[in-house]
């Protein structure tokens, strides 16, 4: 065990906790873009990760799901070690994503996107036969799509949707099945007041057993829908508090809330 | 909520009533064929039309749907007719073991398939411009491995006298059978693969196409999506393989040389890989003009041996003026028909 793992969580078993990383790198050539991370994020719970711009959260993201493999350290998702595992083992565990910048199939329609989304953590994903109408799966597409009100754009080719429908659809990719870790990548970037309190009360709304981490650059919105904050810094981690811990730091306030970036 | 309330209602056509006139009409002119057509237009025109536009269909399923340019697809198609030759009957009685068709048939189709499957598995951890090449080294590795291996492929001269089982009685070589054969298989290969383009399997494959990375991120391996569908792609392009065999009454190496392998993909981008009937349409284009342009040419004096010249021109042009090929530019001309209309009346200004 390390020693920056809090005495909190040492309590809890291995198989409570949802994600744990223990001196996780990823270098780019030369540049470590995250460097030896140890983390660990328990079952259900909701963290935000903060940082400035290029201190590697995404690509911290990139290798919980699968989309780099780490150059060193050890992932262990639900207790099972998937360091080595491609993206497609990680997510039928239950291991779910968002894009910052919006990854989807701009030749299909809004309600062909949520099925594939559907079917990706189902069975038949090799079916030749087509799917019926009273098929539950096109059912459950349905409702994610209601859920992130895009019903009226079901038919809709992706590539017409607005900047903000295709960040609503990104979250509903990310619902799919039945996930238990999501790991949203700036998902209120870019979107109205009105969408992001949609966004808001959708992660609200989660069941309780579905945990996730959410990078989010809006203290406000971060400090609404974590119990637990992690900030980031050159690729390593600086911090980690309850959002009050965070927010009163004299260190953090110096480097990020001083600063006023946003 | 979405559930709770039918998504369509009552007055929907069903699916028969959404097919479009001419599609019926199409289909009279092409079941009515032999009661007007002469011989030559059934076997040599229309016949060979659905067999290449089978063996392009396979190159529009996976380029179409996957992404995936391969030129291996008229490979495979050569391998099946190959196979029938050699499990079944042929010319060359020291190889060809005479087994029934019911046997040789699927032997063939799955040999094929095995080995489209193959090149699939070794061309899909390519992209773009590598697995035209990848393919490309792997049909020319084909064409010389038959032309120098006399054991199995008989090398140089192949294998003659490859004929259709005399089955329920009929001569499918004869112009009207052959015709029908044709038009049957083809339409199957059609409807199979329009139907499996909103199956989850097809669904999955263009989202491979749009976002591999997302697929993967949705729970797919995208690999074997990808090796999969070279599987169902050679099956097609394997019976248009076994009926080519028949037309010819032979297989030799040429028939899957280089020319042949290039000669498939004119056929599937001339005629459109975004929808199953393109390639179709190409390979209409292809046979009227290897068929009927050398007499053009030589009424205006030119040498019949330049028809190359004109399928050649004649694909830069349509590449330079449309290059998603002849359904794009049906598909504008409908558009810009459709924009032209008297909103009022409905009729042409
Ligand atoms: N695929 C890549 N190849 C090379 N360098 C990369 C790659 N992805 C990220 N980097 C580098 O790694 C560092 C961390 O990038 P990352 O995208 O993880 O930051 P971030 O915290 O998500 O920033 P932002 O807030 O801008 O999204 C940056 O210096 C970036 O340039
Ligand atoms: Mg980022």
């Amino acid at each position: 065990m390390t020693e920056t793992v809090p005495a909190g969580r040492l309590s809890s078993v291995s198989s409570g906790n949802a994600l744990e990383l223990r001196g996780v790198t990823k270098m780019f050539g030369a540049l470590a873009a995250i460097s030896d991370i140890t983390l660990t994020v328990r079952s259900g719970e909701r963290r935000a990760v903060l940082g400035s711009n290029g201190a590697g959260k995404t690509t911290l993201f990139n290798c919980v799901t699968g989309d780099f493999l780490p150059t060193g350290g050890t992932i262990r998702l639900f207790g099972e070690d998937v360091t080595r595992f491609p993206a497609y083992e990680r997510i039928r565990r239950g291991l779910r994503r968002t894009y910052q910048i919006s990854l989807l199939f701009n030749g299909l329609t809004v309600a062909d996107n949520v099925y594939l989304a559907c079917r990706g953590v189902s069975r038949g994903r090799f079916s030749f036969l087509r799917p019926r109408e009273s098929d539950a799966l096109i059912a459950r597409a349905d409702e994610l799509i209601a859920a992130v009100h895009l019903q009226d754009w079901r038919d809709i080719s992706v590539a017409n949707l607005s900047y903000g429908q295709q960040r609503q659809l990104e979250i509903a990719l990310a619902l799919a099945g039945a996930p238990r870790l999501i790991l949203f990548d700036e998902p209120a970037a870019g979107l109205s007041p009105t969408e992001r309190s949609e966004l808001i009360a959708i992660l609200q709304g989660l069941p309780g057993h579905i945990g996730y981490i959410i990078i989010e650059h809006d203290m406000d919105v971060a400090l609404r829908v974590a119990e637990s904050v992690t900030m980031m810094h050159n690729g390593t981690i600086f911090k980690e508090g309850t959002p009050e811990e965070i927010e009163n730091d004299q260190e953090v306030q110096e480097l990020y809330l001083g600063d006023g970036h946003a | 909520m979405a559930l709770a309330e039918p998504r369509k209602s009552a007055v929907q056509p069903t699916w028969v009533e959404r097919i479009p006139a001419i599609w019926w009409a199409l289909l009279l002119v092409l079941l009515t064929m032999p009661a007007w057509a002469n011989d030559f237009i059934l076997f040599q025109v229309m016949g060979w039309t659905f067999v290449l536009g089978m063996i392009a269909l396979s190159l529009m399923f996976l380029a179409g749907y996957g992404g995936m340019v391969s030129l291996i697809q008229m490979s495979v198609a050569a391998m099946a007719g190959y196979m029938v030759a050699i499990f079944g009957a042929s010319g060359v009685g020291d190889i060809s073991m005479g087994l029934p068709w019911w046997l040789y048939i699927p032997i063939a189709i799955v040999i094929a398939a095995i080995f489209g499957t193959v090149v699939g598995a070794l061309a899909v951890r390519t992209e773009g411009i590598y697995t035209i090449m990848i393919t490309l080294a792997i049909a020319s590795a084909f064409f010389y491995f038959t032309r120098q291996n006399y054991t199995i492929f008989n090398g140089y001269s192949g294998f003659n006298l490859v004929v259709p089982p005399q089955l329920f009685g009929v001569d499918w070589r004869q112009p009207m059978p052959f015709y029908y054969l044709t038009l049957g298989c083809a339409g199957l290969c059609y409807g199979a693969v329009v139907y499996v383009s909103r199956a989850p399997f097809g669904l999955a494959l263009q989202g491979v196409r749009d976002n591999p990375r997302r697929m993967a991120a949705l729970g797919f391996n995208v690999t074997a999506h990808r090796v999969a569908s070279y599987t169902f792609a050679s099956v097609i392009a394997s019976i248009g393989g076994i009926l080519l065999v028949w037309q010819n009454a032979q297989i030799a190496p040429g028939t899957a040389g280089i020319p042949a392998v290039i000669d498939i993909l004119v056929i599937a981008v001339i005629g459109g890989i975004t929808r199953p009937i393109g390639p179709f349409i190409g390979a209409l284009i292809y046979v009227l003009l290897r068929t009927f342009s050398p007499d053009v040419l030589l009424a205006f004096g030119l040498s019949g041996e330049r028809f190359k010249l004109l399928v050649g021109l004649g694909f830069l042009a349509l590449v330079f003026f449309s290059p998603d090929g002849v359904l794009g530019l049906w598909e504008r001309w409908r558009a810009r028909r459709a924009r032209r209309r008297d909103p009022l009346t409905g009729g042409e200004e």
